[in-house]
């Protein structure tokens, strides 16, 4: 129990975990879209969170002419470099996502089975993927090139802002907006609500059920990967196991703030990252997942449908 | 496609009283000779490469059915989504480890205090997660499963991440030691065990706790308003489920010796549902099929050693999309009714 962080670290550990709460909502919101529009937890997306990892490794090492050796970028290059490790991530998660869905649920969904056949066939393709990458890399981690040297902007009342940290802040508020934008007034995005209020309807009107399903995996795909590039940006380095731990939190974020809600996943992604910065700093990094569980429980104890509620009222299990 | 289920059942059905307890005598006499299957010609097949066959047959064979029946009765019996039942299992262990380490106490005398302190924790964690509906009832599970294992691992207590080690074996009963390489006579412990749940569930099943349990599974608001008292029934599910993990822990703790918290994952409640789902959710043979070839495929296939989590993955994503259902589903009649309700 370490209570004086909370007068001399306040406004450092709220930065950090703002950062971390942004990785946090990317990846749910691979979660909360699927759930929103099937009602299934999507599984897989925690392996999608590694290959994701894996994926910007790759796009960064092509890149450099001489990754191990390279010193950091600068400039318009650096810029560049980013960009393209981050397109490169996102659409193979994206792709990904449309993958997953077509393996494990597509054939459920037309049998129009029970919920816990999909549930178990995602479980199935997460294995594999996680060990397809365990055999590939012989379980070691990987290392990434150190691309982005992580110089300071300089302090704000203790807080230090880190170039990196205010990447995450300021490119995940970005693509949230977009998302966000997106969802609420393309003709896409209506086509998704409309999905999510209703399957059989959105099918009446015309709306291509399966494009529509497969559009959702691939936009929680984009998402994700684009987490998955923050992350190794931050840690540099990547492992197999990386996804369980992610996915595990974003999906609690999820649930926080009312899964199968876009704000909700929002603001309960940032929650959960700001909760476990000041739970590790207080009481130890190892509680930080029991902390986060615990005030999860209090959470749904007093609302049970999450802080911000689901999107759709009448979700019947 | 060919239902097994129903042939099976019409076939039960036929039988008099005699001719069942001939059937079930003799089964139980073949599965009790199971560990020497492979020393026949006959059932060599089944010895596993690298590991020995008899201790594959009690971990994880034999400790998976038991656990996949009690899970069977929260997940398949009353639909209630837990995907944090090792946390049940390691409450076991740990009452074993602890207490056979630092007290007199032989397992026989902690399994029943181990039973009870899975109930405790099972019903402690369902007061409040059993309010919940479906999706928020399995990540609360999780959450408890995942919070077991961090509070094992940090505790000096449990030993932290050193776990517990030199944890006594049982004393001998009926002149049958147990020793740590007396595979059999832990296959023979379990299997009682396995016996005296399927003789429970069924029980259960005809009686009212069952029926309120499938009015539960088929539709909450229904049930709720035929009189169902849910919380009630619903906590009694899912302690039963917890009491059977936990006494598996016991006697898991007791055969191993040793327990450490990286035993107790999050893998492990997912490989359970996995055998539940996969044999046939509600239907306790299929439960018991699916448990016995999940747990034994990968022993099996371990001369393939570094793929043969792959393989596992993909045979169970093939067989989940072309047997939905799983390998045994439950009643047919039911699932007509189903779809013409949908």
């Amino acid at each position: 129990m370490n209570f004086s962080v909370l007068t001399t670290q306040f406004w450092s550990l709220c930065i950090q975990g703002i950062a971390l709460g942004f990785i946090y909502v990317l990846i749910s919101l691979g979660y909360t879209m699927v759930y929103g529009v099937l009602r299934l937890i999507n599984f897989a997306n925690s392996e999608v969170v590694m290959v994701g990892t894996f994926a910007t490794v790759v796009a960064q090492v092509a890149i450099l002419k001489n990754p191990a050796t390279s010193d950091p970028l600068h400039g318009t290059r650096l810029v560049l470099t980013l960009l393209f490790a981050l397109l490169f991530s996102a659409l193979a998660c994206g792709l990904l996502g449309v993958l997953v869905e077509l393996v494990a649920y597509r054939r459920l969904r037309a049998l129009g089975t029970n919920r816990l056949a999909s549930l178990i066939s995602a479980i199935a393709v997460s294995i594999v993927l996680s060990e397809a990458v365990r055999i590939y890399t012989h379980s070691a981690p990987v290392t990434s090139p150190r691309l982005l040297e992580k110089w300071s902007f300089g302090e704000i009342a203790g807080a230090n802002f880190r170039v990196d940290t205010v990447m995450i802040i300021v490119s995940g508020g970005i693509i949230f907006f977009a998302l966000d934008r997106f969802v609420n007034k393309s003709r896409l995005g209506k086509a998704i609500r409309a999905v999510s209020m209703s399957e059989e309807n959105s099918k009446l009107m015309g709306i291509n059920l399966n494009r529509v399903v497969s559009l959702t995996f691939f936009i929680g795909g984009l998402t994700t990967g684009a987490a998955a590039f923050f992350y190794t940006t931050v840690y540099e380095t990547t492992q197999f196991n990386v996804g369980f731990n992610l996915g595990l939190a974003a999906f609690t974020a999820a649930v926080l703030g009312g899964i199968g809600n876009l704000r909700g996943a929002f603001y309960g992604g940032l929650f959960l990252g700001v909760l476990e910065q000041f739970s590790s700093a207080i009481l130890g990094s190892q509680w930080k997942s029991v902390t986060v569980f615990l005030v999860l429980v209090l959470v749904l104890l007093i609302k049970p449908s999450g802080i911000f509620g689901e999107a759709v009222q009448q979700t019947r299990t | 496609m060919l239902n097994i289920r129903d042939k099976g059942a019409s076939i039960w059905e036929k039988w008099n009283r005699p001719q069942r307890v001939t059937f079930a005598l003799v089964m139980i006499f073949f599965v009790a000779l199971l560990p020497y299957a492979g020393e026949f010609p006959l059932t060599s097949f089944l010895n596993t490469p690298i590991t020995s066959y008899q201790a594959t047959l009690v971990y994880p064979v034999a400790m998976f059915v038991l656990m996949a029946l009690g899970l069977n009765i929260v997940v398949g019996k009353s639909g209630l989504l837990d995907l944090g039942y090792v946390a049940f299992f390691a409450i076991g262990a740990y009452t074993m480890g602890i207490l056979g380490t630092t007290t007199g106490l032989n397992t026989w005398e902690i399994l029943p205090i181990g039973i009870a302190l899975a109930m405790l924790s099972g019903l402690l964690l369902g007061l409040p997660a059993l309010r919940l509906r479906g999706d928020y009832l399995a990540i609360v599970t999780l959450g408890f499963g995942e919070i077991v294992r961090i509070i094992a691992l940090n505790l000096t207590q449990t030993g932290g991440p050193n776990g517990v080690v030199g944890i006594p074996n049982p004393p001998s009963i009926f002149g049958q030691n147990f020793a740590l390489d007396d595979h059999a006579a832990y296959f023979w412990v379990i299997f009682v065990m396995i016996m005296l749940v399927i003789w429970m569930v069924r029980r259960f099943t005809v009686r009212r706790p069952g029926r309120a349990w499938e009015a539960i599974r088929q539709d909450e608001d229904v049930a709720a308003l035929m009189g169902v008292n849910l919380l009630v029934y619903k906590l009694w599910s899912f302690s039963i489920g917890a009491a059977i993990g936990g006494a598996a822990g016991v006697i898991y703790a007791s055969k191993v010796m040793f327990i450490a918290p990286d035993m107790f994952t999050f893998n492990v409640s997912v490989l359970i549902l996995a055998c539940v789902v996969f044999g046939g959710m509600g239907n306790m043979w299929g439960v018991i099929l699916g448990a016995s070839i999940l747990a034994y495929l990968p022993e099996r296939i371990r001369f393939i050693s570094n793929s043969r989590q792959l393989v596992f993955g993909l045979v169970l994503l093939v067989i989940m999309n072309v047997r939905p259902d799983g390998l045994l589903p439950r009643k047919k009649r039911e699932k007509i009714k189903q779809k013409e309700a949908k």
